[in-house]
This record gives structure tokens, C-alpha cells and sequence, in this order.
């Protein structure tokens, strides 16, 4: 018959005790379950996540070509200038990044060959990341500073369409953006705690997000500069 | 079991045919001109998916049917050829029946949507709101008057929120509440909204158009029949929805021309 | 992927302690997977009852019923519906239905508790982000309960919520104030849970297949949810945004939907330039793939059980997951159809037609596989299994009507009538339920370690298939006599002699409804009270049966498994028995 035993030793206790009533759930103490290798698990995950992301702002900008091409009152608008130096920032940001995740790939050979001491790539690694977030929070309160500008032209979220697209465009970017910058803090503490150890911290992943956060910016500048 | 599940398919598969064939409840007369097509359209696809039901359903049936036999010493079967013969004859067959169906019918879509109406239609300006259609007519003139929203005073029976007093082309606009056309004429109507979304359905003429608010939409047919038919909204609007109708009377020339007369005196 | 080293040292997630981590907060997917059922439960039943009250009120208008005007004393005075309060129970049936049981109950809750155990996995590739998912589903379900009871009463726009009626705000009507509003946070909140949950299921398909475990030996039902949540994500991140603007409409007085010069409520709206046609094509771009994620997990779930009851191979199964793709991949390019008749571009009938027609082909080929499976076998009648039988048999039904749905020039006449209610209902709330109840019985005593009554369950099978079809083939007559759906009554001249059949409809539909208290009972009673199960009592061959009913907190004891053969190995000469399993060294025919 084709019903698979337990070997011997298996984690889990699993007759009933002659109760008849079905087996517990619990495993014993200091099971430990397996999963995949986290990086790439983490990995995947954020390419999908970022995918759904994307088609967000793809339905979002086929809603403003339609809105645009749907009535005569799209009244264009000069972009802040501010917005162009918040785009330097942000790409200063995926430098910066990427510079602290050079610094970490190359901890596991500096253990052994000792070039550059561990601990100095550590230090830099975070405070590359630190300064990471730091240009992302510049970047946000620049675009509150674009908002304002906005405002003091009287261009509110309702006052006509391109304004409406211009709030709910950087908007939702800075809240993705903010919530990115959660995640790094998340990296951050991970790296911390465990002494360097990349794979693990979930900065690959966090990687793939904030790259993105950064091209989606650029494509959204594109969007706003052409359309408004 | 098995045998219990193929005779009730088979059943219910042959009572439910029984009222497509004998179209117990069925489309109502055609009186349009384009009505024929799509009634042959639709007689097409009836026969062609009646057969395929059909053959589905008494097939499983009788599958089942064998299938539910104990006896312990039969063995499995696999379908003769495995997946490749369904596969193929699935797309091919399925695959004739979409051809033909979309050949036929882009040309019957092709009549009532794309073609343009006649150049001597009867223009007809409809106006749906919440809860009712009005029509509107270009009285002597042949000109319509313009449309302003805000004069719009439905007390007042000035639906459309037309301006006499300015506009010369609106003073003799006849606004009913039913559409009064004559036969065999073409018949445009242009149909506009005033607060959400509706849509104009008569089924005797086989046409269905959804009003878009912001959007002028045309709308050509010629009826075949006199007679008095129902208009009713089908795009849910509001709690006034099923209520929501409107008389289309169809008469000879010369009585619409009187019944037009005496709309134009008021 | 599988034996890293690093892999060891980063668990999961211990085991938990305490009722709360245990089955409240639980990160253990099978958990999620039975709260998701049993919000399912609760929310079939809430739209079940719905659809009883606008039953009733079709076919008797002016009596009244007893205890509604309990549930709204201005909806229902003396216990008689309004228009509107009828036009809000549509609403919420529609909306209650559509997203907290068709698309929890197949998809996440079967998906949820079955995917990592089919694949090998031990859980979810983030049981985190799976259990916020599961909570923020729940608190959806919460903000749209909440909508029942606001003062201006539930929303009557329809699930599908055609601005500008659902956008302008409560001048439009009752119904369109704060319920239209919470209406729509709740599905974008919705949106979010969903999108979570496909995440989820795509990297654990991806990433967390246990050795041996290729993409062809993945179970019918387990290529079923991975296709579906590809759909969803695609799907949800649509609806999302067109939720957003909806919101803004109402609040914020932007004008994304809402053109100039409408007048309601004698009042001219502050509102200009905006699209109408804008939200129904976010919507349907939505809506259709929806549909699909509806009725796909059915069927990868028919397909994996049938094979188990007929004791041969499912026919074709790498055609059948093709036919999954294909139709996933098509999905995207038929929103069109349901607009044929909205004022969009009569040029664009045909681009949607097209592809609307081509989707029926891997359709009709998933049924004929279905059927000729049944060929040639030696049928095992269990409820499971006559669910299966049913299945293909409501498919078939509800599948043909869309063929006149699929033709634009057919579709003047048959649009918005209740030849669509027909064909989406058979589809959905028919096959896709049958789905579920098959995937329920066939399931049961491995989620819970004991067997579901049979006797029972064979009689809610006999009952629900002849009521179904008592209810929803006559609405195909009343479509074709041009009987308009979404009508609170019937009082046009050419609609009160179909009457008549709507008592018949509704009489069905309420003896139907009573025959669902049997499986109801049939859940709680075995739930305590059933025969223990044995670990693999249906003789199959997939993973989930090579572990204890119920599994273990790891799903499989401390287990890795390895895997040798497809999940179609049945009818074969196996020392005995007539089936391989899939976690067994003996490989007997190339498959």
C-alpha cells in the first residue's frame, strides 16, 4: 500500500493515545520548521509585489489620458522646480544604496582575506543605508514643498483635473516611498541584530523596491512633464 | 447513483431544450428593419449552441451512465486517442462556429451601429433623467434649440431647460413624453442624459442604448408596424429604475403628420 | 532551493502557544485557510438569505415580510421593501457574494490550506503577510457590514457601481450617501488583502516546491490557485486605483467620473469633465479576469478530484493547465463585452467580440476533457464526486449562454436582461459553488480528521443540482422574452405576464436555500461527531494525503518530502492497488 510511514524519531507525536479523537497539532519542543531559501523567497516576492505596483500606476495613467482626452478643461500647469532637484535626491538615494550593498556583499571574503576589516564595512555598509533614508525623507518633505507651491498658485486636489493628477500621482508615490522607508528601517534593524549578514536581512529584496520607487519617479516625471 | 445522475441530466437537458424549441417565452414580434438580422443571428446561435448542449449533457449522462457499472471485473478506459482528438476537435469546431458567428454578425452589428443613418431620417432629440424619457422634436423650423441645465424646470414642464426667449430655434422645440413616429420612415434619435446613466431599450425594434451622461449618442431604426410599444430603462439608475418607461407609438404617415400638427399648435 | 543551509537556520515561524497565536493570529496557513472558509461561510449565507428577501419581493411585492422591518425600519415599513431598499439588498447580494465568497472560499481558503501542502511546502512563502491578509479581508468584510446599517441605508448602485450614480454623492438618490461610500473603502481595502494574498501564493508556488516537485507534477488544482493569483494580482491592482478615484469623487470633489451640467435632486452638480466611460472600463478591466479567478480554482479543483473518483487519470492534464493559462492570459482583452451597448466606439465591438468568442475555446476544451475523464471509468459515487459530475454538467449550462453573450449584434437585445443573470449565476454562483462543495467533502476529513455524513451529502447534492437549474434555466426564457434584471418590480405591460415564472423561481430558489441547512449541518455535526478519518480515505495521490488528517503543524512531521510521480496516477497496477502516489519510489508507467 502506498501509505508512507514515519521514520523513526519523526518530530511529531502522531497516534492519538488511543483517545479516537484526531492527532494534535503540536509539534515538540525545538522543531524548527524549514522554508526556502529566504533571500530569493523575499526576492520573488518583491518582484510581484512591485509588479502590482506598477499596474496600479499603469491603470492610474490610462485614467488621466482618458480623463485628459474626455473633456476641454485640462489646464496646464508649470511643475515646480523643486520636483526636478527631489529627482536628483532620489537617484543620489539608489547611489547611496547601492554603494551600502557593495559594501555588504563583500564582508563574507573580507572574514577571510582581511583586506578591508570586517567591521569597517559593517560601519560603512549601515551608514550608506542610513544615508539612504535620509535622502528619502529629504525627497518627501521636497515633494510637500512642491504641494505648496501648488497651493499657493491655487492649485488644490480639486480645482481641476491636472491638478487632481498631479496630487494623486506624487501622493502615491511618497506613501510608497514612506513605506519603503519603513522597510529599510526593518533591513536595517536585521543587519544590525545579526552582525551583517545580507541574505537574511531582506536588503536584496528592499533593493529591488526602492530601485523601482526610483524609476517609477523618473517615469512619473516623464508623465507630469509631458501631459501638464 | 450514476445511473440516478445521468437520467436526471438527461431530463433536465430535454425539458429545458423543449422550451427553447417550442419558445414558450420568446422575443416579442420584430418591426424593424434591422430586427430580422439579429433575430436570424440569434436562431443561429440558438441552434448551434442547442446542439452542443445537448450532446454535452446527454454525453456526460451517458458516460456516467457506464461509468456506474460494478461490474468488478471491468477495466479503465482512456478515451480512444487521449486528449489529442478533444483538443482538436474542440478548436475546430468551436473554432468554425466563431468564424461564421463573427462574419454574420459584424455585419448585423455593422448595420444598427456603424452604418449612418439616412440623410432624410427623422431627428428625434431623447432626454433621460431620473425617472423618465422625454422626446424632443424640431418643429417647423427643423432646428433645435439649445440645451442649458440650469433653466431646466421640470414644474414648469420645461424639461430639456430650453430658453424661448432668447433663442429663436427653441420656440417651437414640441417636447411629449412618448416617442410618436410615423412607419417605414427612418427614425434618429440623438440620446442624452440629465443626471446619471440610463439606457433605451425597445425590444420590439431590437435596439439598446445606454445614455452617458456628457455624451450625445446617436441612435437609427425604422419601424415596420403601428401599433404602441414600451420603452424601458435598462441601466440601473436610481430607486425609480423599474418604473422607468416610456410609450413608443408607431403611426401611419398621415396621422403622424396630424398628431405633429396639433403638438406644434400648443 | 531546498536544502540550503541558510534555510535552516532562518525558520519560519515556531511552533505557537495559547489560543490566540493558535487559532486567532495564527501564521499557520492552514489556520488562514479556515478562517477564510469560515468568513465564507458567513458570507454565503448573508447573501444567500439577501437573495431569498429579493426573491420574495419579485414574486410578491406588496406582502409583507416578516422581520425586515426589524433589519430597516425605513427600508421595509410594515415589513414591504421600497424600491431602493430592494435595489440595496441587490447590492450587497451582488458585492457579498462575488468578493467574500467567490473569491474567498475556492481560491483563498481551499489555496490557502492546500497549496503548500500539495506543493511540499511547510507553510506560506510569508505567513505574515498571510495572516495580515486573511484580517484585512475580514476587515473589509466588517466596513462593508457596517454599510447595512449607515442612516442613508446600503448602496443601490449595483456591485458594479456605474458612476455617476455611485460617484456624485446622496442628490442622486438614497442609498448613494455614506453606504456608497464605505461601499468603496471596503473594496479597495479588499483589493489590498488580495493582493497580499496572490503575492503569497505566487512566491510560494515559485520558490517553495519541495524536491521532485516540478511545475508538471503540480496537482490540477494547485496550477488552478498559482494561475488565479497571477489573474488576481494583475486584476486587484486595477480595481484599487478606480476605487481611489471613486473615493475622491465623492469626498474630495474631483470630477475623475462625473461630467458637467447634471442636475439632480433640482440641483446642478459642482462636478465637470469627467469621464463616465472612464470607470466602467477600469471596472470591467477588473471585472472580467475577476470572474475568471472566480471559476478557475473550481475548476483546477474539479479536475483534481474527479480523477480520484473515477480511478483514471484526469484526460490531458498538461491541456487542461494550458487551457487554465490561456484563459487567464485572455481574460485581459474581453472587458470590452460588457460594454457593448455603454457608447463606447461601436468599432471596438468587434476587438472585444473576437477575443470574448476565442476564450470559450480553452473553456469548452477543459469541459470535454472533464466529460471524456468520466469515460471509460469505474465511477466512485460520493458527494465529492457527484459534485465533480454536477460541476460539468452547470458548466456545460452556463458556459453555452455566453456564446450569445459574446456576439454584440445578440447583445442589443439580450444586454441588462435576465439572460445575463442566468449565464453569470449558472457560471459563478452555481459552478463555482459546486466547486467549493466538492472541494468541502472531498477535503473535510483532511482538514479536520474526521468524515463529512454521505448520506447527507448525497442528498444536498440530488436537491441543490435539480434546484439550481428549477431556478436559474427559466431566467433564460424571461432574458430571451426581454425581461430587464435590476428591476425592484415588474409593472411594464409586457413584463406582468412573466410574473408567473418569477414564483417559480422564487419557490425554487427558497427550497434550494432550505436544502443548504443540510450541509450546513452536515459541517457542524461531523466537525464533532464524524467518523475519524484515515490518512489518505479516498485512495489519492497527492501530498496532502500522504501526511495525518489533520496535518501536523509542519504539514508533515518534521518530514522532507520527495517526489517521484505526477498527481495522476490512478487506474495502474500497483502491487494491489490501483494508484501511485506521488511521494512513492514506485514509478510504474511514464506519465
Amino acid at each position: 500500500m502506498a501509505t508512507t510511514t514515519l521514520p523513526p524519531g519523526a518530530d511529531i507525536a502522531l497516534d492519538d493515545q488511543g483517545s479516537g479523537k484526531p492527532p494534535e497539532l503540536t509539534p515538540r519542543p525545538g522543531y524548527v520548521a524549514q522554508s526556502g531559501s529566504p533571500s530569493q523567497k523575499s526576492e520573488t516576492g518583491m518582484l510581484v509585489a512591485v509588479s502590482a505596483i506598477g499596474m496600479s500606476f499603469a491603470a492610474f495613467t490610462s485614467a488621466m489620458f482618458v480623463r485628459q482626452d474626455s473633456s476641454t478643461d485640462w489646464q496646464h500647469f508649470q511643475l515646480p522646480y523643486v520636483l526636478y532637484l527631489n529627482t536628483l535626491i532620489l537617484i543620489g538615494s539608489s547611489v547611496t544604496l547601492q554603494l551600502s550593498r557593495q559594501r555588504f556583499s563583500a564582508m563574507p571574503q573580507a572574514a577571510q582575506r582581511a583586506v578591508t576589516p570586517v567591521k569597517v564595512l559593517l560601519a560603512s555598509g549601515i551608514y550608506w543605508l542610513y544615508l539612504t533614508a535620509a535622502l528619502g525623507l529629504i525627497f518627501v518633505l521636497g515633494q510637500i514643498l512642491a504641494w505648496r507651491n501648488l497651493a499657493a498658485q491655487g492649485l488644490f486636489l480639486a480645482t481641476n483635473p491636472s491638478a487632481s493628477f498631479f496630487y494623486l500621482f506624487t501622493a502615491l508615490h511618497a506613501v510608497h516611498l514612506l513605506g519603503g522607508m519603513g522597510g529599510l528601517f526593518y533591513v536595517l534593524r536585521k543587519l544590525v541584530r545579526n552582525g551583517g549578514v545580507a541574505e537574511t536581512s531582506g536588503l536584496s529584496a528592499f533593493s529591488i523596491y526602492w530601485q523601482f520607487m526610483d524609476l517609477l519617479w523618473v517615469y512619473l516625471l516623464l508623465l507630469l512633464a509631458i501631459r501638464m | 447513483m450514476g445511473k440516478l445522475f445521468a437520467v436526471l441530466v438527461i431530463v433536465i437537458t430535454l425539458v429545458s431544450v423543449s422550451f427553447f424549441v417550442r419558445r414558450t417565452w420568446w422575443m416579442p414580434t420584430d418591426i424593424s428593419t434591422t430586427g430580422a438580422a439579429i433575430d436570424h443571428q440569434l436562431d443561429e446561435t440558438m441552434i448551434e449552441t442547442g446542439l452542443l448542449f445537448l450532446a454535452g449533457q446527454l454525453v456526460l449522462g451517458l458516460f456516467v451512465w457506464q461509468a456506474s457499472n460494478k461490474n468488478p471485473a471491468r477495466k479503465i478506459k482512456i478515451f480512444p486517442g487521449g486528449s489529442k482528438p478533444v483538443v482538436i476537435a474542440a478548436i475546430f469546431v468551436v473554432g468554425i462556429e466563431i468564424l461564421a458567428l463573427t462574419f454574420i454578425g459584424s455585419k448585423v452589428w455593422a448595420a444598427v451601429n456603424i452604418a449612418p443613418a439616412a440623410a432624410d431620417s427623422l431627428h428625434v432629440d431623447v432626454q433621460a433623467e431620473q425617472f423618465a424619457f422625454y422626446f424632443r422634436y424640431a418643429g417647423p423650423d427643423g432646428q433645435f434649440g439649445g440645451i442649458h441645465p440650469d433653466k431646466i424646470d421640470d414644474g414648469n414642464g420645461n424639461y430639456f431647460g430650453l430658453d424661448p426667449a432668447n433663442d429663436v430655434a427653441a420656440r417651437d422645440d414640441v417636447v411629449v413624453g412618448s416617442l410618436v413616429i410615423p412607419v417605414n420612415r427612418p427614425i434618429l434619435l440623438t440620446l442624452h442624459s440629465k443626471d446619471v446613466g440610463h439606457s433605451f431599450y425597445v425590444p420590439v425594434l431590437r435596439i439598446q442604448q445606454d445614455f452617458v451622461p456628457g455624451l450625445e449618442i446617436p441612435v437609427h431604426f425604422t419601424a415596420t408596424q403601428t401599433g404602441k410599444f414600451e420603452i424601458v430603462c435598462t441601466q440601473l439608475c436610481g430607486l425609480g429604475h423599474y418604473n422607468m418607461k416610456a410609450y413608443l407609438q408607431v403611426m401611419a404617415e398621415p396621422d403622424y403628420e396630424q398628431w405633429l400638427k396639433s403638438q406644434e399648435g400648443q | 532551493m531546498h536544502d540550503t543551509s541558510a534555510a535552516h537556520a532562518a525558520h519560519q515561524h515556531a511552533a505557537p502557544t495559547g489560543f490566540i497565536r493558535k487559532h486567532v493570529f495564527s501564521l499557520d496557513h492552514k489556520v488562514i485557510g479556515k478562517q477564510y472558509y469560515g468568513l465564507a461561510l458567513l458570507a454565503v449565507f448573508i447573501g444567500m438569505v439577501l437573495s431569498w428577501l429579493m426573491r420574495v419581493h419579485l414574486g410578491w411585492p406588496a406582502w409583507p415580510i416578516p422581520m425586515l422591518d426589524k433589519l430597516s425600519a425605513v427600508g421595509a415599513p410594515q415589513g414591504v421593501m421600497t424600491p431602493e431598499y430592494y435595489l440595496s439588498l441587490m447590492t450587497m447580494h451582488g458585492t457579498i457574494m462575488v468578493f467574500f465568497v467567490l473569491t474567498n472560499a475556492p481560491f483563498a481558503a481551499f489555496g490557502n490550506y492546500f497549496l503548500p501542502i500539495q506543493i511540499g511546502a511547510e507553510d506560506m512563502a510569508f505567513p505574515r503577510f498571510n495572516m495580515m491578509s486573511f484580517w484585512v479581508t475580514f476587515t473589509a468584510f466588517v466596513v462593508m457590514m457596517a454599510a447595512f446599517f449607515v442612516s442613508d441605508g446600503p448602496p443601490i448602485s449595483g456591485w458594479t457601481a456605474y458612476a455617476p450614480l455611485s460617484a456624485v454623492g446622496g442628490d442622486a438618490g438614497p442609498g448613494l450617501a455614506l453606504g456608497q461610500t464605505l461601499w468603496a473603502i471596503s473594496i479597495a481595502i479588499f483589493c489590498i488583502a488580495s493582493l497580499l494574498g496572490a503575492l503569497n501564493f505566487i512566491a510560494t508556488t515559485l520558490d517553495l516546491r519541495t524536491k521532485g516537485m516540478s511545475l508538471a507534477r503540480m496537482p490540477a488544482s494547485s496550477w488552478a490557485w498559482f494561475v488565479t493569483a497571477v489573474i488576481s494580482l494583475l486584476a486587484f491592482a486595477v480595481l484599487l486605483p478606480a476605487c481611489i478615484l471613486l473615493i475622491l469623487d465623492r469626498v474630495a470633489g474631483t470630477s475623475f467620473f462625473i461630467p458637467a451640467g447634471l442636475i439632480l435632486s433640482d440641483k446642478l452638480q459642482p462636478h465637470s469633465g469627467g469621464s463616465v466611460l472612464l470607470w466602467q472600463h477600469l471596472f470591467w478591466f477588473f471585472g472580467h479576469p475577476e470572474v475568471y479567478i472566480a471559476i478557475l480554482p473550481s475548476i483546477g479543483i474539479v479536475c483534481h478530484i474527479l480523477p480520484v473518483f473515477a480511478r483514471k487519470p484526469l484526460l490531458g492534464p498538461r491541456a487542461a493547465v494550458g487551457c487554465m493559462i490561456a484563459t487567464g492570459f485572455l481574460s485581459y482583452m474581453v472587458w470590452g463585452h460588457h460594454m457593448f451597448v455603454s457608447g463606447m466606439s461601436p468599432f471596438s465591438a468587434n476587438l472585444f467580440s473576437v477575443p470574448t468568442l476565442v476564450i470559450t475555446i480553452p473553456m469548452t476544451i477543459l469541459t470535454l476533457l472533464l466529460i471524456c475523464s468520466v469515460y471509460g471509468a469505474k465511477m466512485r459515487f460520493t458527494s465529492a464526486s457527484l459534485f465533480c459530475l454536477g460541476f460539468i454538467s452547470v458548466f456545460i449550462s452556463g458556459g453555452i449562454s455566453g456564446f450569445f453573450l459574446a456576439q454584440p449584434s445578440i447583445d442589443i437585445y439580450l444586454h441588462a436582461t435576465y439572460f445575463v443573470v442566468a449565464h453569470f449565476h449558472f457560471v459563478m454562483a452555481v459552478a463555482s459553488l459546486f466547486g467549493v462543495f466538492a472541494g468541502t467533502y472531498f477535503w473535510f476529513p483532511k482538514m479536520f480528521g474526521r468524515m463529512m455524513n454521505e448520506t447527507l451529502g448525497k442528498l444536498h447534492f440530488w436537491l441543490t443540482f435539480i434546484g439550481v437549474y428549477c431556478i436559474f434555466m427559466p431566467m433564460h426564457y424571461l432574458g430571451l422574452a426581454g425581461n430587464v434584471r435590476r428591476y425592484s418590480a415588474f409593472v411594464d405591460d409586457y413584463l406582468i405576464p412573466l410574473i408567473p415564472v418569477h414564483k417559480f423561481i422564487t419557490v425554487a430558489a427558497l427550497l434550494t436555500g432550505a436544502a443548504q441547512f443540510i450541509f450546513l449541518f452536515n459541517l457542524i455535526w461531523s466537525r464533532f461527531k464524524g467518523p475519524i478519518a484515515s490518512e489518505n480515505p479516498w485512495e489519492a495521490t497527492s501530498l496532502e494525503w500522504s501526511t495525518t488528517s489533520p496535518p501536523p503543524f509542519d504539514n508533515f512531521g518534521g518530514r522532507h518530502m520527495v517526489v517521484y510521480n505526477g498527481p495522476n496516477e490512478y487506474g495502474v497496477e500497483n502491487n494491489g492497488t490501483d494508484f501511485v502516489m506521488q511521494v512513492s519510489p514506485e514509478k510504474v508507467s511514464a506519465s
